[in-house]
Formats: C-alpha cells, structure tokens, sequence
C-alpha cells in the first residue's frame, strides 16, 4: 500500500507537471531518466536512480556561487 | 530501548524534543558544529556558538538526564570566505580541551568548490596535529557522489589521518560502499525527504552490514525528525532483526566510535 500510494503521488505529479505553463525546470529531464531505472530487471535501482541526478564531473568548481543544491544536475542529457 | 544520538543540532530544538527523546531511550546526543542557517558575521559569533555547544547546551541536555558531546569547526557551507575560516580555526584550539569535545566536525563540502576544498584541508592538518576524531558532512543531492569522492581523496592523501577515527556522514546508496570500502565508518541521516529514510537505511545495513555504521537524525532548524533513529528501531524490528542486532546498531555501534575519544565516557542507567 505505502509504495503504491508513492507511485499514484509520482504520477499526479507528473500530471500536475504537464498542466503546468512556460519553460520546464531543468531538472524534470533529470527526473524522466531517473525514472526509466525503476522499469526492468537490473537491481540497485536506488543507487542507479542517485547516479542519474549527480554531478558526474570529478574536478572542484571554481567558486561557490550559491549554499543550495537542486536535485539533479543541470548537465543531464 | 537504548540509543545514541551521534548527531543532532540541539541548540535548533525546543526542549520537548529533549524530553521525547529521553522518553524514547537516548542516552546521550552528539552535536557537530553547524550552519546557522545564515552566514555568521564574524569570528566572534563562532567564538559564542563555540560557548554555547561547549558550556551552556551541555546543561540544557543534562536536564533531561542526557549527556552531551560535541565536535567544532566552520561548516563547509561558510567555507568559500577563506579568511574567516583561517579565523575560526584560530580560535578552535581554546575549545579542544573542552569536557564535551569529541573532535573535528562537522567537516567536509558543500558545493565542492576549490576555497571548501582548502578549508577542508586546514581542518584535516588540525585535527590530526590535536589527535582529534573527524566527523565529515558531505554534500547534498546532486553534489554528494562529487563530494564524497573528494572528501575521500582528502582524508586518505593526509598520511596521519587513520580512516578508523573518522566517520563520513550523510551516506547514501551511492556513496555508502566507496566509504566503507576505503576503511571509514559511514554515517546514514535519516531524513523525511533528503539523505535517507529509515526503510532504505535499514536496506542498507542489510546490504552492506553493520560493522562500521552509525544512523542519526541530524535534527536542526530544517524539517528533521528528532526521533528518526528509535522509527528506524521500529522498522528493524518490524523486519524482524534482533534485539540485540538493535542494540549493537543505536547503542554500541556510536559509542565504539565515539569511544575512541577518551572524553566520551558510557553514559551509567
């Protein structure tokens, strides 16, 4: 019952989304690959799903210019 | 049941949460030094945050029958203003012999950036040339696997830091095996949204075992939940894990870590 409550919560947001105006947030692309690890065989699928929201670059950024993180990386394809 | 809090930021928390936690079975609470929530304006208001984690919270938790500990340093999130932070640690040494004092903490990045790098560094020298324990908070979200890799490089490129007196916090299911497989402890925060609920933290125990991990509510002025670990207790238990597959994760588990300061003494029941 708890996951199914999750996964009806995912898709009213998915559809709250959709009914949304202007330019999507960038992280919603983010979000759709996150998504297609949750469909398949392969295990892990949280750790998969953490991997596809980070930053897979490995060297320090230059300067902090904010204290937030967003939630996926603004590079995902 | 009995539990130890290893991290909680009590000077954010109303005095019930106190009493619910003594209610539920804590023994003691461990509070890292912390980002207010605002930048601090100078050192002088980390020389009074450093009093009071040091003097006055210790009293507040000794109400309730709770011991209190500590750990300094200026959060990562305060780290890019390179001098303030040359600053701050100036000051830490007047603390170190402190009662309540357990180490260095909670150190580590924010945004993974070169000035929280050198800062994390200057940290890292201090805690090893003090013998102190090291308590690392790594990043958020998207920065985490950056962060805790980083982190790592850190702390094992110092010769004179043993990874089995430092605890690297906050892990998830994409940091947590790099962390205990390099000889860390690893430190689960279980948080209604962010980091980890207590469900996926006891998958993890269940994945990765036991031996050098500790779970902790991280409570603060964000929405935390002050008694995250005794839930966490409850799904063990629900799970079907022992009692004393309980007892040896929230109790003897922190204590054997934070044990290793001479300071931390078991608290007597």
């Amino acid at each position: 019952m708890e996951a199914r409550a999750k996964l009806i919560d995912l898709a009213a947001f998915m559809d709250r989304v959709d009914r949304g105006t202007g330019d999507e947030d960038f992280r919603m692309a983010g979000f759709r690959k996150a998504l297609a690890e949750l469909n398949g065989p392969k295990p892990e699928r949280a750790k998969r799903v953490l991997l596809t929201l980070s930053d897979p670059t490995t060297e320090p950024i230059p300067a902090a210019t904010t204290k937030a993180a967003s939630g996926a990386y603004p590079g995902t394809p | 049941m009995r539990y130890i809090e290893p991290h909680g930021h009590m000077v954010s928390r109303v005095t019930d949460d106190y009493v619910d936690m003594a209610t539920a079975g804590c023994a003691a609470v461990c509070e890292p030094a912390f980002w207010a929530g605002f930048d601090r304006s100078s050192v002088n208001g980390f020389y009074d945050y450093f009093c009071q984690l040091t003097e006055h919270e210790p009293k507040r938790a000794a109400k309730f029958g709770l011991a209190h500990y500590t750990w300094l340093c200026i959060n990562p999130k305060e780290s890019e203003d390179v001098g303030l932070a040359k600053d701050v640690l100036g000051i830490i040494p007047k603390f170190l012999d402190k009662p309540n004092v357990l180490g260095i903490g909670e150190i580590g990045l924010n945004k993974n950036s070169r000035n929280e790098m050198r800062v994390l560094e200057m940290h890292v020298d201090l805690a090893a040339r003090a013998n102190q324990l090291i308590l690392v908070h790594t990043p958020h979200l998207e920065d985490k696997l950056k962060g805790t890799r980083l982190i790592i490089d850190v702390l094992r490129s110092d010769k004179r830091i043993q990874p089995e007196r430092c605890i690297i916090d906050h892990v998830e299911e994409h940091t947590i095996e790099m962390v205990l497989d390099t000889g860390f402890w690893a430190g689960m925060t279980l948080y209604p949204e962010s980091k980890c609920t207590g469900a996926r933290a006891i998958d993890m125990i269940e994945l990765y075992g036991a031996e050098r991990v500790w779970m902790n509510s991280a409570c603060d002025w964000g929405v935390s939940v002050p008694l995250a670990v005794p839930y966490a207790a409850l799904e063990m238990r629900k799970r079907g894990h022992s009692a004393e597959a309980i007892d040896a994760l929230v109790y003897q588990n922190p204590a054997r870590f934070i044990g290793q300061s001479p300071k931390f003494k078991l608290p007597k029941r």
